[in-house]
């Protein structure tokens, strides 16, 4: 029986094969400079994943992913940042001991609300909780006043703005527009050079794979059905004795958690984190590469969001003008001519030849199809 | 009326009843009470308010002013989820069922069990669950469909799963919007015997308006008339009222 909790028979395949591609083939063939650009790419994966989660499964379109892909990445950039900043690095400035941007702002003490950061264990439960809480806040907020669709994409891109305009704005705490810059150290151990780029990669992909067991777990539990039924019969749910509001929030709250992983691999792996991640434009970037991966499939959010951040970087690098351009026909072609994306194309016109390659070179067992569907399993 | 009956004896208990938008009186001051294992149909002609009317014991709908007992629970100040859990289902007009789920993944999710957000995620699919899926697929005649993607059924096994989804809720009360409405002649037959069969020990109200299908399931029949009501009695007995004539059946 191939109805396991976390994944079925071809599903496993598809996971091995991007581990397979993830950790040995890209480690292989790519220099640190280059597979350093691939953890950065990384960093939206998990982004991407989380809105296969709410967009694609529960049909609620976020549009301000950058919200709390900037919350985990300035959570993680202040924990590095108070590292790099310890008297003994700071002696030059007439603050000593408190970030650089702070001494140039005229702060002569570190703000009550940055005095936390100094504990690595406190980051990471607020890289977790900090986007989870304001996740939480807005979509009770949203969703038990049956706030939905377009309204609640809009609203999200406000915050969006908000939150730039925020940190932007708030100079002296944030670090304004150029953000958190020269992170160095994470424990004592310096990120910076090439072996602590590929270790930092190592790490990402572990997380990601994590993440992906997670979101695979979701999609597998009852809760993904009730998230799908959602999506398309939402008063049908709720007059099947379910709080929709609820689940709702929830799905938002794990594509929130998932935005702000990757922020925090983001601060990690890039070294620095500003607010032109957090924004309405590269929000948007975000559910770009969930739309060309396939909305509906976790495995192809992570290829969506390597290919176009691939095709991004060499493309404007050639044509710097039109790449913008580029990127919205990509969209809008997507969404016309294969709204199920890469995913959709893989399901529709590759997998069933290679199904047939395999039955015609080894015959099913009998009875395989049976047992196999028994159930109810789901038919993907 | 209705003024020798004791209050507590119903299953439902309707009361002043009102609803307004924006100043139209949908449903206006209605009252009427449904008993135990009774099967209660409600016609009217179009903009009646007989759709309304189950919107408001259902909590789509809030109501302007008035009461709706349900076992002695006030159900106007209840969440619709909430209501659902007192042992009230309903069925849509048009058929609203899941068509990117199985039919057995239909039924599943409306097995009231794990219903909220952790229950969801932590649900199991056990033998319990698989027999009573199994059970419910066989009486809705869809037992060797279970594992066929929604969308692929036809307009009236749509309808007999969504009878489904709320047989397997095991409901007290039972709301059915037009539940033959589309249907062909021998699914109506079908749907007649389906019907038979489900309500026992349970109270179902049903809008309908094919006249041989009321005559045929109905204990009893309410005639609405612009949000109010114009009769009420056994089928005989609205029949030949000559207001219900005049509104409704002389059409």
């Amino acid at each position: 029986m191939t109805d396991n909790r976390f994944f079925n028979r071809s599903e496993l395949i598809g996971i091995l094969l991007l581990a397979v591609f993830l950790v040995v083939v890209l480690p292989l063939t790519l220099d640190v400079f280059r597979l350093n650009l691939v953890a950065k790419y990384l960093t939206y994966a998990f982004v991407a994943l989380g809105l296969v989660v709410c967009w694609g499964y529960g049909g609620i379109l976020s549009l301000g992913q950058g919200v709390f892909f900037g919350l985990g990445g300035y959570c993680m950039a202040m924990f590095l940042k108070l590292e790099a900043s310890s008297v003994e690095n700071t002696k030059i400035q007439s603050t000593p001991g408190i970030p650089d941007f702070m001494d140039w702002n005229q702060i002569t003490s570190l703000p009550l609300f940055w005095k936390p950061f100094h504990s690595l264990t406190f980051t990471i439960a607020a890289i977790i909780l900090v986007p989870g809480i304001f996740a939480l806040i807005i979509g009770t907020a949203m969703f038990k006043r049956r706030v939905g669709g377009t309204y609640f994409a809009i609203i999200t891109q406000a915050v969006a703005a908000i939150l730039t305009i925020l940190i932007v704005g708030q100079q002296g705490y944030t670090g304004g527009i150029n953000g958190m810059t020269d992170l160095r150290t994470l424990k004592g151990w310096d990120i910076r050079p090439d072996h602590a780029k590929v270790v930092l990669y190592f790490f990402e992909v572990g997380c990601l794979f994590v993440c992906i067991m997670i979101a695979q777990f979701i999609r597998h539990s009852k809760l993904g059905r009730i998230l799908v039924a959602m999506r398309e019969k939402e008063d049908r749910v709720r007059f099947s004795g379910y709080s929709v509001a609820n689940f709702k929030i929830f799905a938002f709250c794990i594509a929130a958690v998932y935005a702000a992983i990757g922020g925090a691999m983001f601060a990690l792996n890039v070294g620095f984190m500003s607010p032109s991640f957090v924004g309405i434009v590269p929000s948007i970037e975000m559910v770009i590469y969930t739309a060309v991966g396939g909305r509906l499939s976790i495995l192809g959010a992570v290829y969506g969001t390597l290919l176009v951040n691939f095709a991004k970087t060499s493309l404007s690098e050639t044509f710097p003008e039109l790449w913008l351009f580029g990127l919205g026909g990509l969209f809008i072609a997507v969404v016309l001519a294969f709204p199920n994306g890469l995913a959709g194309i893989w399901g529709d016109y590759v997998q069933p030849r290679i199904d047939r390659l395999i039955s015609l070179r080894k015959p099913k067992p009998e009875g395989w199809t049976d047992s196999s569907v028994a159930d109810g399993a789901p038919a993907e | 009326m209705l003024v020798g009956h004791q209050p507590k004896e119903f299953l439902l208990a309707v009361e002043g009843l009102t609803v307004s938008f924006d100043g139209f009186k949908a449903v206006n001051d209605l009252s009427f009470y449904v008993d135990e294992n009774e099967i209660r149909v409600i016609i009217g002609p179009n903009g009646a308010g007989k759709t309304t009317v189950l919107d408001l014991i259902c909590g789509k709908t809030k109501a302007t002013s008035g009461s709706i007992q349900f076992r002695g629970k006030e159900l106007t100040r209840m969440k619709e989820n909430e209501i659902v859990k007192t042992g009230v289902g309903r069925k849509f007009q048009n058929p609203s069922i899941y068509d990117d789920l199985t039919v057995f993944e239909n039924l599943e999710i409306s097995y009231p069990r794990g219903r909220s957000v952790f229950g969801a995620l932590t649900f199991t699919r056990d033998a319990a669950v698989r027999d009573r899926v199994h059970e419910v697929a066989e009486m809705i005649f869809l037992k060797d469909r279970l594992n066929m993607s929604a969308d692929l059924l036809s307009h009236g096994q749509k309808q007999w799963l969504e009878i489904g989804m709320l047989l397997i809720q095991d409901p007290d009360l039972l709301m059915l919007d037009e539940p033959v409405a589309g249907m062909s002649v021998s699914e109506r037959a079908k749907t007649a015997e389906l019907l038979n069969r489900i309500i026992k020990n349970r109270s179902v109200l049903v809008i309908e308006h094919d006249m041989k299908f009321v005559e045929d399931i109905a204990h009893k029949v309410t005639v609405l008339h612009q949000g109010q009501i114009l009769s009420e009695g056994t089928m005989d007995k609205v029949q030949n009222d000559p207001k219900v004539i005049e509104v409704y059946l002389g059409h």
